[in-house]
């Protein structure tokens, strides 16, 4: 697997590098019989500083283990993590790491503690680290966040179930910046949310990351939404990345066939191109992580499928610059 | 005469922190073999329509005033007999979440039997092969296994095709699609969406979609109704709607959602402020607080239906405001904005 994007030296543009990334859980399927669930089979991807890596993918493919495996709140079954040319392993630099790498999460409903202060929340994660010298910092800090996010101070005394939706995951974007972390982790931030909601926390992250020099991954399942935040997109499906391409590229020209049904599937906000649009259809649904056979775990819903895809599973390549996809036709 | 004609639906629900008006004069009208697309965020009351339509209203939910009429006959009000042989049978629903809607401890088969049986003569092995059928037409293989196993082993885009096979089970005049896709991935969805389309055409029946999604909206609906507060804010045709929107809060919409064609990325422009409070609604238009054009008279009165083309309403000030400037309708002595009431034939 020399021909993944590997990541450059240390000190580098490179942040982030995840290499060949596992995560196996144990399930039980039987008395005393357990099997291996593959979550995650070997990722490798990195991420440039400043840059918006977007992660997509249907439900149970994976992306939300990815940036809790890398994020080392699971303990990966294998690979490496690599945070600014370290690699991130036991003890101080793990307690560093966690510092300045946080995340968002999607449901701001479950996310917040409900026992908590608005105030107590942001500033868990300053108190955690050790942020701050006095009461007085600890509080210029929090009105600080709050303001950054759009709230006021005033709010900084209150429950979380006295905000919307909306507020919530702003005070959930709050708590992530408390750390002045470097590097966040998006996952599915404006999924729950209404659509003119939506758009205000898509912006204030854009804004963030310009004032602050953040790196996000950021995972969804909206293509529309990803599309528009990220510098470049990572296609997952069932553990794999199957494709990986600048955003607009992918766009265009996708070149993996679940990639271009994922994309002609997205729903066309116009009727008349929505009417014209031909869709690629996909037959049947996502099978079980639990039942994946030998060779590409794409074969079982895939137009194209051949003899070899079936015995061996294609590795991530470079089909042109920049262009990754794991395909066996595409080469 | 309309096959569905809601008029003033005013449904609200009584809690003790008061009365909360979740549809509040809805009017609309639906065709044979039309597509009605009903589109708003959470809380605008595009469900509660629905079940307004379906009197499937649970207490406190109550329906204050105004009438559904299916075929010219009178649904509100009317007796538990009388909607039972139209609910199910020719105004059926699907539900959003396809993994509570069904039973857990009941067969596939037996469920979809139930409305057959219900609603129609055949005998149980007539209704078991029905049931068969009915799951072969929505995609499903092997529909004789399937028949006999239990929702929990099936997917959630499988459960979502036995749900619309059920509603599809006596073929009905009306389907309310209430965010069929919403809990299912986007190449199920693609999948789910294109079924629905396929069975209208081959069964006729009228649809109504209920969504948040735009684009679910853009490729279905012949119609749109825009939702917000409980009222509707605009009405029309699809190309009306996605393509001349005359409504503040509909332009706020197509402006916030990204684009995926976009490439250059443009900002996206977001509607201010956050979702209404449907306890506390502003004393004019619900949608002015958020406005950015709002004029003094939105946050005074709310807006009367004024038509923007033909067959194209919008609830909005700043229609009749443009309307009066351009003198295409005459204003008030006094300068100001004229009051207009359409009368219902007005409307037709």
């Amino acid at each position: 697997m020399s021909n993944v994007p590997v990541s450059e030296a240390p000190g580098s543009d490179v942040l982030l590098d995840v290499r060949h990334l596992k995560m196996y859980f144990p399930v039980n399927t039987g008395f005393l019989k357990s099997t291996m669930l593959k979550a995650v089979d070997d990722v490798s991807f990195s991420i440039r500083r400043g840059e918006t890596l977007g992660l997509v993918g249907e439900s149970g493919c994976g992306k939300t283990t990815v940036g809790r495996t890398l994020l080392q709140l699971y303990k990966p079954t294998d690979g490496e993590v690599w945070f600014d040319g370290k690699k991130i392993e036991k003890g101080d630099s793990l307690r560093e790491f966690r510092r300045r790498a946080q995340l968002v999460f999607q449901d701001p409903y479950s996310s917040l503690n409900p026992r908590m202060t608005v105030a107590d929340i942001v500033a868990e994660p300053m108190d955690v680290h050790g942020l701050y010298k006095t009461q007085q910092e600890r509080y210029e800090k929090i009105t600080d966040l709050l303001a950054r996010v759009g709230l006021s101070s005033e709010q900084s005394t209150r429950y979380a179930h006295e905000f919307s939706g909306g507020q919530r995951q702003r005070i959930g974007i709050a708590r992530a910046l408390a750390s002045n972390p470097e590097f966040i982790v998006c996952d599915e931030p404006v999924s729950a949310l209404d659509v003119s909601i939506q758009a205000q926390i898509i912006n204030m992250l854009e804004e963030l990351q310009q004032e602050l020099k953040l790196t996000y991954l950021f995972i969804a399942h909206d293509l529309s939404v990803v599309k528009h935040i990220s510098n470049r997109i990572a296609v997952m499906y069932l553990g794999h990345i199957v494709e990986m391409a600048e955003a607009n590229e992918l766009h265009h020209h996708p070149v993996h066939p679940y990639t271009q049904s994922l994309l002609s599937a997205v729903p066309i906000p116009d009727p008349d191109r929505a009417k014209a649009s031909q869709r690629i259809i996909l037959q049947g649904d996502v099978p079980s992580p639990l039942r994946v056979g030998p060779g590409c775990v794409f074969q079982g819903r895939c137009s194209r499928c051949t003899a070899k895809c079936k015995e061996s599973v294609p590795e991530l390549k470079e089909v042109s610059p920049g262009h990754f996809c794991a395909c066996f036709q595409a080469e | 005469m309309h096959l569905l004609e809601v008029n003033d639906l005013h449904t609200s629900f009584f809690t003790p922190a008061g009365e909360v008006k979740a549809v509040d004069g809805v009017s609309f009208n639906l065709d044979e073999g039309k597509v009605l697309g009903i589109v708003g965020e959470s809380g605008s009351g595009k469900s509660v329509t629905s079940y307004s339509v379906m009197q499937i209203l649970s207490a406190p939910g109550k329906i204050v005033s105004g009438s559904v009429k299916f075929r010219g006959e009178e649904l509100v009000g009317a007796g538990e007999d009388t909607l039972r042989k139209i609910r199910g049978n020719r105004i059926s629903i699907i539900f959003q979440d396809p993994m509570t809607s069904l039973n857990p401890v009941y067969t596939i088969g037996n469920q979809l039997e139930e409305a057959i049986l219900l609603h129609t003569q055949r005998s149980k092995t007539e209704a078991r092969a029905r049931a068969v059928e009915l799951l072969g037409l929505v995609g499903i293989n092997e529909p004789e296994k399937r028949v006999k196993q239990y929702p929990y082993e099936l997917s959630g885009g499988m459960r979502q095709r036995v749900m619309i096979a059920m509603a599809l089970a006596c073929e009905p005049d009306i389907l309310i699609a209430d965010e069929p896709t919403t809990a299912l991935d986007v190449t199920i969805q693609a999948q789910i969406l294109e079924l629905m389309q396929e069975l209208q055409k081959k069964m006729g029946m009228a649809i109504i979609m209920i969504t948040h999604d735009l684009g679910v909206i853009a490729g279905m609906c012949d119609e749109v109704i825009v939702m917000y507060a409980g009222r509707v804010a605009e009405r029309g045709t699809a190309p009306q709607i996605f393509y001349h929107p005359a409504h503040e809060y509909t332009k706020g919409l197509m402006r916030s959602i990204p684009s995926i064609d976009d490439d250059q990325k443009q900002k996206l422009i977001p509607i201010a402020g956050t979702p209404i409070d449907l306890l506390a609604l502003p004393k004019g238009c619900a949608f002015a607080p958020r406005c950015e054009k709002a004029l003094k008279i939105c946050l005074q009165e709310h807006p009367t239906e004024y038509r923007v083309g033909s067959d194209h309403i919008s609830c909005c000030w700043l229609n009749v405001k443009e309307a009066t400037e351009n003198g295409w309708i005459e204003a008030g002595e006094d300068g100001s904005l004229p009051k207009l009431h359409f009368t219902k034939e007005d409307q037709a």
